[in-house]
This record gives C-alpha cells, structure tokens and sequence, in this order.
C-alpha cells in the first residue's frame, strides 16, 4: 500500500505547467501522504504531526502566493510568469 | 493490495490533479484541485489518520480552494487563461515526469521498504490523542512558531495585495480591507 501510495506521488510530483501554485500544492499533498503512510507503516505520532504542520505551513504559503501572484497581475496585467521578465534581478 | 476503494480513491485523486493542470479554465483546475485534496483526505482515512484528514479538509477543501477560487475571480480577464505552452516544453516537462516516476519508483523497489512494513492490519492505529498530546508537549515550540508564521503569512498576504492606488475616501472607512477590486 505504501509502495503504490509513492507511485502516485511520483505521478502527481511533476506535471509542472504556468499554474505553479497548484502544482506546489499536489506537490505538497504527495509528501503529506507519503509523511502519514511512513507514520501509519511505523506506528509512530510523530508523522501525523508532521504532517499537520506542513498542510499549516502550506495553507499560509498559499496565501502569500496569491497575494503575490494579485500583484503581479496588477503591475502587469498578465499572469504568464514567462513575462515577468523585470523581475528577475 | 487491491483494494477496490483504494483504487477507486487513487484514479480519483491522479486524475483530478491531472484535470487541475490541464484544463482550459483556471476555475476548473481550481475546483479540480480541491477535488484531489478530498482524495487525498480519503487517503488518510484509508491510512487510519481521520484526525489529519479532517485537517485537510478543513484547510484544503475550505480555505485553500476558495482562496484559489478567489484569486481567480479578481484576476478575471478572460483572454488570460489561455495557455501558450509550445510543444517541446510540454514534452519535455512529461519526460522530466516519466524520469522522476521511474527512479522513484526504482528507489523504492530498491530499498526493500514494502517487505519490511507491510504488516498494516497487525500494528496498531495510532490514536488522535497522542498527536494532541504530542503537540503541546514536545512540539509546542514548533506550535508556537507555527502560529507566528501564519499570522505573518496572513498579515504579509494583506499587505501585499493592499491597493495603494485607492485614496481615502471620505470616511476612510469605505473600503477597510482594500482587496477589493
């Protein structure tokens, strides 16, 4: 069960298109996954735990995203990141 | 191993994530996001940690989705969701995919872990109280941390997206978030 759990994580890991943020979060989701089956494989609470911090710490990174990603939209009226080019440096 | 639910849940959960980055429609892909965190809350269920998984839920289905949603919905202009992505990208980005799939999987067949902890039903499933108990014990700095972050991230998201080219109108109260658009 773990072994086919990972596989899917592998699946999910690399469909990286513009829409970056949510391909961070199915990132995100496939290590909680893979956090809690370790944490249920071994009996230990130390994995769930890790895991509940992680989905925080990803609820609050998604949020600065999109604050990050409104204000691109309104410097340059565009939400392609192949023209952020100002950006860099 | 082939348990009929766990497949069910596992073609629902790829497949969405597939569906999110791939349809026209970011609205789509939104909604379809949160229908993979919702496969993947059934994962945990599956995995005897329901405590995570309404976590999840909660914080996947319920904020994140709607704040993707939001998001969406203020950077409305229809002409934008088009994707322009050439070809040699998007085959190089499902080769880079492949590859990763692969080695992965062959680290994992490699390091013998599926002989070694794949006695589910004999172990016990670890109970909500001990993470509670965890929590506030051994990890409560990281708790306190934690706090701290999204507050920061919470404030910083607010700064970040406050308008600035809105003067005060009269009252000054009109529009007190500024997100509005």
């Amino acid at each position: 069960m773990v072994l086919v759990a990972i596989g899917i994580y592998g699946l999910v890991v690399k469909r990286n298109a513009i829409r970056m943020l949510i391909s961070i979060e199915i990132i995100a989701n496939a290590a909680n996954l893979s956090l809690v089956a370790f944490s249920r494989s071994v009996p230990n609470a130390q994995g769930q735990a890790f895991a509940l911090f992680s989905i925080a710490i990803a609820a609050a990174e998604v949020a600065v995203g999109l604050g990050l990603v409104i204000v691109a939209y309104r410097l340059y009226k565009e939400i392609d990141v192949a023209e952020f080019r100002s950006m860099r440096g | 191993m082939a348990d009929p639910v766990f497949i069910g849940v596992a073609v629902l959960t790829v497949g969405s994530a597939i569906v999110a980055l791939e349809t026209r429609e970011l609205i789509y892909a939104a909604i379809a996001l949160a229908i993979s965190m919702l496969g993947v809350a059934g994962f945990f269920l599956l995995l005897d940690a329901p405590f995570v998984a309404m976590f999840q839920i909660s914080v996947y289905v319920g904020a994140v989705a709607v704040l993707i949603i939001f998001a969406v919905m203020l950077v409305r202009t229809q002409a934008l969701f088009t994707m322009r992505e050439d070809r040699k990208r998007k085959g190089a980005g499902i080769a880079l995919m492949l590859i990763i799939m692969a080695s992965l999987g062959a680290l994992l067949l490699a390091s013998g872990l599926n002989g070694q902890f794949g006695n589910f039903s004999s172990s016990e499933a670890i109970d909500f109280r001990e993470i509670g108990e965890l929590m506030v014990t051994y990890y409560a700095p990281t708790l306190i941390i934690l706090a701290l972050t999204l507050a920061g991230a919470v404030i910083s998201a607010l700064a970040l997206a406050r308008r600035e080219d809105i003067t005060a109108t009269s009252g000054g109260a009109e529009q007190p978030s500024g997100r509005t658009n």
